[in-house]
C-alpha cells in the first residue's frame, strides 16, 4: 500500500504528465492494486521471470486489448447507445464517426482502428464535389483526429482500390505532416493501380506513412473484413484481440542447454504452453469475470462479434536466440547474413505457429478456437533484445538479402509482422523504383512492406511515428502524444534516432508503475 | 579486353539503383571506357588491368596475388573493401574487374526480379562491349520478359553497335559535355562527333531516354556554351528529357584544370538557361 500510495503521489504531482495522462495511469495503478487471474506457479514464474509477458496491459482487463468496430454497419444502421441516426452527407458521416471513435474502447484507452476510411467515407462524396472542398473537410477531420485522439497507435486503413477519397488523403497527409492517424495501404497486385502506390510513396517520402499490407495473404487468413490497427496487427473487423502475450526467445533459449533440435522438441512446447495459459487466464477474465461483451455498447448492438475475437501470441527476440544456438553448434552463422541461421530461424518460426495452431483456446473464434500468431515489434522496455522476428538494429544485410531472410516467416503470422526497411533519399527522385519493391516484397511473401527515409522528420520507434522534434524535452515539459512517452524512454534506450529506426512498441502505459 | 559474347569484363554490380534509369534497377559495369574524363567519378573503371601487380603489396588484408600465369587475382571473401589497391593503381584500373559469362550475371539477377523495372548497364563505358551486351540483354529479355534494358553510355559508340544492339535495346541515357568539340576534347579526352551521332540515332528511334549534362563551374558552364548545347538538344527533340547533374568531388582523381563544383543557385541558372532554348523535361540533381 505503501508503493500504491508513493507512485500515486508522484502520478498526481507530476509536471511533465498531463490531466488526461494523469488519469489514465491512476487507472491502470488502481486496476493493478487488484489480484492477477490464477496461474500455475511455473507459468507465475515464467511471467514474473518475463520469459512470457502480458505486454503490462494490467492485472484485471476491463476492454479488449484491439477493438475493430463495424464502422460500415454502424454507419448503416445508427448507434441507438450514442442516439446517432445514419449519416446521409459527408458532413454528417464525418461527425458520427469523431463521435463514434471517441466511445471505442482499446488498451491504449483510444480506438486503435479508424476503419476503411476510403470504403467507410466514398458512398458519402457527391460527384460535383470539387477536390478542393473534398480536401478541406478530411483536413479539418484529420486534425480533429489528431487533436482528440492523440496516439499514434490509432490506425486507418485504406485500398486496395483507387478513390477519390484515398487520394484525397495522401494531399491532406503530405500538406499536415500529422503523426495521428497511423495509416495503412492495402495492395492487392491485380487491384492497386501503380500510380497510387507511387501516390503512397511520395506520402511516406514527407510523413514516413502508409504502411503497405499484402491484402490478397491477409484476405486468405481473416476474409476480406480485416483491418490493421494499432502497430502492425492484423485482426477482424467486427472482432479483434482480447489480449497479448508474448514469448521472448532469447530469454527461453538461455534456459535451455542443448541446441537447435532440442529447442525445438523440447523447449517450445514448454514454453508455448505457459504462454497460451497465460492468455487464456487473462481471456477468461476478460470475458467471464469482467464480462466486456455483456455490456459494452459495441457488443450488445452487433458492433463486434465475440466469436471473431482470439488471442494474439507474439514472439520477440528470434535473432538473438537463432544466433545463440548458431554459437552453441559451433558457427558464428548470423540471423540475416547466413542460410543456416536463416533455416534455423524459419524452422522456429514454423514450430511455434505449429504449436501454437494446436493449443485450442477459449473464446476464440477469430482464429477458429486458436491464437493467432504475431511477431510482437518490443516496446521500450526491451533491452539487447531485438523486436519480433526482426534482423538486429545496426546488422542489416543489403535490402534484397534483408528482404530474402524476413520473408518467409510472414505467412507464419496472421496478427501480424514487421521489418521496417531504411532507404537512401536519392529515391526520392525515382518514386518508381520504391513501388518496384514493395510489388516485390508482396510478390515474395511479405506481409506487411514498411520503409522510411533516412533523412525523415518523422521517424518509426517501433511501428507507430513520432516526429524527432516532439522528442525534444518530453521528460521536463510532457508531450501532447501520449505515444511520445514510449518514444522517448525508446530513444534513450535504443539510440533510434541515430541509427536504422526500427523498433516497436506496444500500446501499454506506464507499464511498470 | 574481353570481347567474346559470351563473356565481359565486369568491375561490378549493383542489386538495387534508384538512379540509373527509370524504377528500380539491378546494374551492370563493365571495365573500359573509351573517354578519359577530367571529372570521372570512378576513374578505376577506365582501362583493363595490366598485370603490373603494384597493387599486390598494398592490399592490408592480402586479398590479391599472382598467380602462376603472371595474372594478379583477387580474392572476394579475403577482401575488406577499403580500396586501397584502386588509391595505388597508376593505369586507371582495378585488379577486382572479373571476367564473367552472361549466365554469371543472369544468376546474380535472378533472385532481384521481382523488385525491378530493369537492368542498366553503365561502367566504363558500357558499348564498348557490344557483343556481349547484346548477348546479356538477349538473356535477360528472353528469362525475364518483364524487365527492360537500359545502357549508361557515354555515347561514343558508331551506327554499327546501336544496330546491333536494337533489337535487345529499351533506352538509353547518353552523357554530354557540351556541343563545343574543343572544349569537348579538353573534357573527354575526344571528340564528340559520335556522341552527337548517337544522341540523334537513339531519339530518332524513340530509344532516348534522357541526356545527361554533366556541369563542371567554370568549365563548360558559360551562358553561352549551354545555350548552343541545349539549341542543338532541342533541334533534334524540343522535348527531350534532359537531367542536369551538377558535378561534384566524390571519387574523382586531381585534375590538372582546376574542378569546382556548381553551386545550387548555379545548377537552377543551369536550368533556367536550358528553358530558354526548349521545352526540356528538365531533371537537375
Amino acid at each position: 500500500m505503501d508503493t500504491f500510495r508513493a507512485e500515486a503521489e508522484n502520478l498526481v504531482t507530476s509536471r511533465a504528465l498531463g490531466y488526461d495522462q494523469k488519469l489514465r495511469r491512476l487507472a491502470s495503478l488502481a486496476g493493478n492494486a487488484l489480484d492477477y487471474p490464477p496461474l500455475s506457479p511455473l507459468c507465475a514464474e515464467a511471467l514474473e521471470a518475463r520469459v512470457i509477458c502480458d505486454m503490462y496491459e494490467g492485472n484485471r482487463p476491463i476492454t479488449p486489448r484491439y477493438v475493430l468496430p463495424d464502422y460500415a454497419k454502424a454507419l448503416r444502421n445508427g448507434v441507438a447507445h450514442l442516439e446517432l441516426e445514419p449519416p446521409t452527407t459527408l458532413d454528417d458521416a464525418l461527425s458520427f464517426l469523431t463521435i463514434l471513435y471517441s466511445q471505442v474502447p482499446s488498451v491504449t484507452t483510444y480506438p486503435v482502428h479508424l476503419g476503411d476510411l476510403d470504403a467507410l467515407l466514398e458512398p458519402f462524396v457527391p460527384a460535383d464535389l470539387p477536390d478542393a472542398e473534398l480536401d478541406a473537410k478530411l483536413r479539418r477531420f484529420w486534425i480533429q483526429l489528431d487533436r482528440l485522439l492523440p496516439d499514434a497507435f490509432v490506425h486507418a486503413n485504406v485500398g486496395p482500390g483507387d478513390s477519390r477519397v484515398v487520394r484525397s488523403i495522401w494531399r491532406v497527409e503530405r500538406s499536415l505532416r500529422q503523426v495521428v492517424p497511423n495509416l495503412t495501404l492495402k495492395v492487392d497486385p491485380e487491384l492497386t493501380p501503380d500510380d497510387l502506390i507511387e501516390d503512397a510513396v511520395r506520402t511516406v517520402f514527407v510523413t514516413g506513412k502508409p504502411h503497405f499490407v499484402n491484402h490478397p495473404m491477409m484476405v486468405a487468413d481473416h476474409g476480406t473484413d480485416y483491418a490493421v490497427v494499432s502497430c502492425y496487427n492484423s485482426l477482424k473487423t467486427r472482432g479483434g484481440a482480447h489480449s497479448l502475450v508474448r514469448l521472448n526467445l532469447k530469454e527461453a533459449v538461455a534456459r535451455h542447454a542443448g541446441g537447435l533440435d532440442a529447442f525445438c522438441a523440447e523447449s517450445l512446447p514448454h514454453w508455448v504452453e505457459l504462454t497460451c495459459e497465460l492468455g487464456e487466464a487473462r481471456i477468461r477474465s476478460l470475458v467471464e469475470d469482467q464480462g466486456f461483451f455483456e455490456s459494452n455498447f459495441l457488443a450488445t448492438e452487433g458492433l463486434v462479434d465475440l466469436d471473431r475475437f482470439s488471442l494474439m501470441f507474439g514472439v520477440f527476440g528470434l535473432a538473438e536466440c537463432v544466433n545463440e544456438l548458431m554459437a552453441r553448434e559451433g558457427t558464428d552463422a548470423r540471423y540475416g547474413h547466413d542460410e543456416r541461421a536463416n533455416v534455423a530461424a524459419w524452422t522456429i518460426t514454423r514450430r511455434i505457429s505449429d504449436l501454437v495452431a494446436a493449443r485450442p483456446l477459449p473464446y476464440c473464434g477469430g482464429g477458429n478456437g486458436f491464437a493467432y500468431l504475431h511477431s510482437q515489434s518490443g516496446i521500450d522496455l526491451d533491452l539487447d533484445t531485438t523486436a519480433g522476428t526482426r534482423i538486429p538494429i545496426g546488422d542489416e544485410p543489403g535490402l534484397r538479402e534483408h528482404i530474402a531472410a524476413c520473408a518467409p516467416h510472414h505467412a507464419l503470422f496472421p496478427a501480424g509482422i514487421s521489418d521496417i526497411f531504411h532507404v537512401d533519399e536519392t529515391v526520392t527522385a525515382n518514386p518508381q523504383a520504391m513501388v518496384n519493391v514493395i510489388r516485390g516484397a508482396l510478390e515474395v511473401g511479405m506481409r506487411d512492406f514498411t520503409f522510411n527515409l533516412d533523412s525523415n522528420e518523422f521517424i518509426r520507434i517501433t511501428g507507430y511515428l513520432v516526429r524527432k522534434s516532439d522528442l525534444v524535452g518530453v521528460e521536463e515539459h510532457g508531450a501532447r502524444h501520449s505515444s511520445d512517452y514510449l518514444a522517448a524512454t525508446a530513444e534513450i534506450n535504443h539510440t533510434v534516432t541515430t541509427r536504422a529506426v526500427k523498433r516497436v512498441i506496444a500500446a501499454e502505459l506506464n507499464p511498470r508503475g | 579486353m574481353t570481347t567474346g559474347a559470351g563473356t565481359g569484363l565486369v568491375t561490378d554490380v549493383i542489386e538495387f539503383s534508384a538512379v540509373d534509369g527509370p524504377g528500380n534497377r539491378f546494374v551492370v559495369f563493365l571495365q573500359g571506357c573509351t573517354f578519359d574524363c577530367l571529372a570521372c567519378h570512378n576513374p578505376y573503371t577506365i582501362n583493363p588491368c595490366i598485370d603490373c601487380g603494384d597493387c599486390v603489396a598494398s592490399c592490408p588484408s592480402g586479398a590479391l596475388s599472382v598467380d602462376r600465369a603472371g595474372k594478379v587475382v583477387w580474392d572476394a571473401a579475403t577482401c575488406t573493401g577499403g580500396d586501397t589497391c584502386l588509391d595505388v593503381c597508376e593505369y586507371d584500373s582495378t585488379p577486382k574487374a572479373r571476367t564473367l559469362e552472361v549466365a554469371d550475371l543472369v544468376e546474380r539477377l535472378r533472385p532481384a526480379v521481382p523488385f525491378l523495372a530493369g537492368v542498366t548497364v553503365s561502367g566504363g563505358e558500357a558499348t564498348a562491349q557490344p557483343a556481349f551486351l547484346r548477348a546479356l540483354f538477349a538473356q535477360v529479355k528472353a528469362r525475364f520478359p518483364t524487365l527492360t534494358c537500359f545502357v549508361d553510355s557515354n555515347g561514343d559508340a558508331d551506327l554499327a553497335t546501336w544496330d546491333l544492339l536494337d533489337p535487345v535495346l529499351d533506352a538509353a541515357m547518353i552523357d554530354l559535355k557540351c556541343l563545343d568539340d574543343d572544349l569537348h576534347r579538353r573534357i573527354a579526352g575526344a571528340s564528340n562527333a559520335r556522341v552527337l551521332d548517337s544522341i540523334r540515332l537513339l531519339a530518332a528511334r524513340g530509344k532516348l531516354f534522357e541526356v545527361r549534362l554533366l556541369m563542371l563551374a567554370g568549365v563548360n558552364d558559360d551562358d553561352d556554351v549551354l545555350e548552343r548545347t541545349g539549341a542543338w538538344l532541342a533541334s533534334v527533340d524540343p522535348r527531350m528529357r534532359v537531367k542536369v547533374i551538377g558535378f561534384r568531388h566524390h571519387g574523382v582523381r586531381p585534375s590538372p584544370v582546376p574542378l569546382r563544383e556548381p553551386t545550387a543557385a548555379q545548377r537552377a541558372h543551369y536550368a533556367d538557361v536550358l528553358r530558354g532554348v526548349g521545352d526540356f523535361d528538365l531533371v537537375v540533381v
